[in-house]
């Protein structure tokens, strides 16, 4: 199998205005992030001739570009859910290796808070009518994502004795990390107990399991080992990408306790040439508690069924053995839709020691994983900096 | 008054019609392969397993467990008066899993392992729901 590992970098992220952002469109605020990458990185909008985006409306991808004012010779909208940029930062750099792009622009961004409060929302409650879970999980009143998730957290309580104290570890953590940083949307203390007096959403899951809703965007510049070399910031390396999809519907995960995260982080493992004990950054995609933990189980940071041991004692908060989601995650940082384009801007910022009160001292390397869907889709990124 | 079901109803099309028309026969249909062997869910076509287009339509026992299940707080459009409810994915012993709904008893009571069959909702004239209740 063909290897990535050293051939492109991410030199330039850049996040918009985050939160809630009633006077701007995701378009202005995919302009704003955009600009803000390729200020971070020293390139310009003409170095640009790969182009990843994912977003919900009709041919998405190609308007954002025009609004851009951008007209790529390698494009791809690739759309497996949150873990979209994890996907796309995989296929940029087989792009560049490829030959076939130099400079990839990755960039995103939604406005489901803004749009909520003006009674446009986008509900995820109904599909078209031929997609197989109109048919055969809507007419029981399934709705995506919280009761999907909650199903696969019950499953998990049931085979391996998980507990609810043992998921609001998580969002404790989450907001410990949401305290350092100055962008989060939500501050103050979190306590088990808090998380646990939270509303019931859907049993297991209680409103502090879940993630966010709130408006924003990101836009992440790959380019390749030769450009790299010489631009503003040092080059954050793509040391190894893996992705899988194993279903679309919950009913047709094949293993409620199992996501496809163990055979997307097999494969970027591989290509690294690492194992978890080599990772010092965890960024993992918390649309919810169960997600997390799950993620640590099939990337080998723990045993299938120990997450819910491995997460107990602060071990993934500021000062624990396992930092995992610096920034605050979907759970106290911020959550637009898709929150993967996050998780590779954290990563970096990690990697190049730009974090402030909340930097991993000497972290060398990270390991971002997306999870899109109803636990459908993993794209596992692990990046790199060189020694100083 | 069937008419008054407000709830989201499925679209019923040439390669499922036969499962849909099995609910409303109070038959729990599902898709068997001819060269595999084995049944899948939901129906389509061919095997998903083995890519056969050679499927049968057989008739199920009706009898499963719960592998899993959730109590919704927060509805689906059309499910605002029914909160909480319950939803759950259930094994078949034909060994496909589908998602559906536990009567029969309270929310609480269902629990994954739990031994059910399959009873048929009329929720219109022209569909059936396939539900399950507890066994014994």
């Amino acid at each position: 199998m063909g290897s990535l590992r050293k051939k492109a970098a991410i030199v330039g992220v850049g996040e918009s205005d985050l939160g809630y952002t009633p006077d701007k469109t995701f378009l202005q605020l995919i302009a704003q992030a955009t600009d803000r990458a390729l200020n971070d990185a020293g390139l310009r909008k003409g170095d640009i001739d790969g182009f990843f985006s994912a977003g919900w409306l009709t041919m998405e991808s190609i308007m954002v570009a025009e609004y851009l004012g951008i007209q790529p010779s390698y494009s791809d909208n690739t759309l497996p859910g949150g873990s979209a940029f994890e996907f796309h930062l995989e296929h940029a750099a087989a792009a560049i290796v490829a030959g076939l792009c130099e400079t990839a622009l990755i960039c995103y961004a939604e406005t489901p808070l803004a749009d909520r409060k003006r009674g446009m929302g986008r509900s995820f409650a109904t599909g078209a009518p031929q997609e197989p879970e109109e048919q055969f999980e809507i007419p029981y009143g399934q709705w995506v994502p919280i009761p999907t998730y909650a199903l696969a957290a019950q499953r998990h309580m049931y085979q391996y004795g998980t507990t609810s104290e043992q998921l609001a570890e998580i969002a404790v953590a989450a907001r410990a990390w949401a305290n350092l940083n100055p962008l989060a949307s939500m501050h103050g203390p979190l306590t088990i107990e808090d998380v646990l007096a939270s509303p019931m959403m859907s049993k297991p899951l209680r409103l502090r399991d879940c993630c966010l809703v709130s408006d924003g965007g990101g836009a992440v510049i790959v380019t390749s080992a030769e450009r790299a070399k010489d631009l503003r910031k040092r080059p954050v390396w793509v040391l190894g990408c893996g992705e899988c999809h194993t279903h679309r519907s919950i009913s047709g995960m094949p293993d409620l306790t199992v996501t496809p995260a163990k055979y997307s982080g097999e494969r970027a493992f591989r290509m690294a040439g690492l194992g978890p004990s080599d990772i010092d950054v965890l960024e993992l995609y918390d649309s919810f508690t169960i997600t997390v933990l799950l993620q640590l189980e099939d990337l080998g940071f723990c045993p299938k069924g120990e997450g819910g041991r491995f997460v107990e004692g602060r071990r993934l908060a500021p000062g624990g053995q396992r930092p995992t989601n610096t920034g605050g995650g979907g759970l106290s940082f911020l959550h637009t839709g898709m929150f993967g384009i996050f998780l590779l801007i954290e990563g970096t910022r990690q990697l190049r020691g730009e974090c402030g009160d909340r930097q991993v001292g000497g972290a060398r390397t990270a390991l971002c994983n997306g999870i899109g869907g109803s636990l459908a889709s993993s794209g596992t990124v692990i990046l790199g900096v060189d020694r100083s | 008054m069937t008419t008054e079901y407000r709830k989201p109803l499925p679209y019923i099309h040439n390669e499922t019609r036969a499962y849909w028309e099995g609910a409303k026969a109070h038959e729990l249909l599902l898709r068997k392969c001819r060269t595999c062997g084995r049944h899948h869910f939901y129906p389509r076509d061919f095997c998903p397993l083995c890519f056969s287009f050679d499927v049968d339509w057989v008739k199920a026992s009706g009898r499963g467990t719960v592998y899993s299940v959730t109590v919704c707080h927060r509805p689906a459009p059309g499910f605002e008066k029914d909160v909480p409810y319950n939803i759950v994915l259930i094994e078949l012993e034909e060994g496909v899993r589908m998602m559906s709904t536990v009567v029969g008893c309270g929310n609480d009571e269902v629990r994954i392992g739990m031994a059910v069959e399959v009873v048929f909702d009329d929720v219109t004239a022209d569909v059936t729901l396939p539900k399950f209740r507890p066994v014994g």
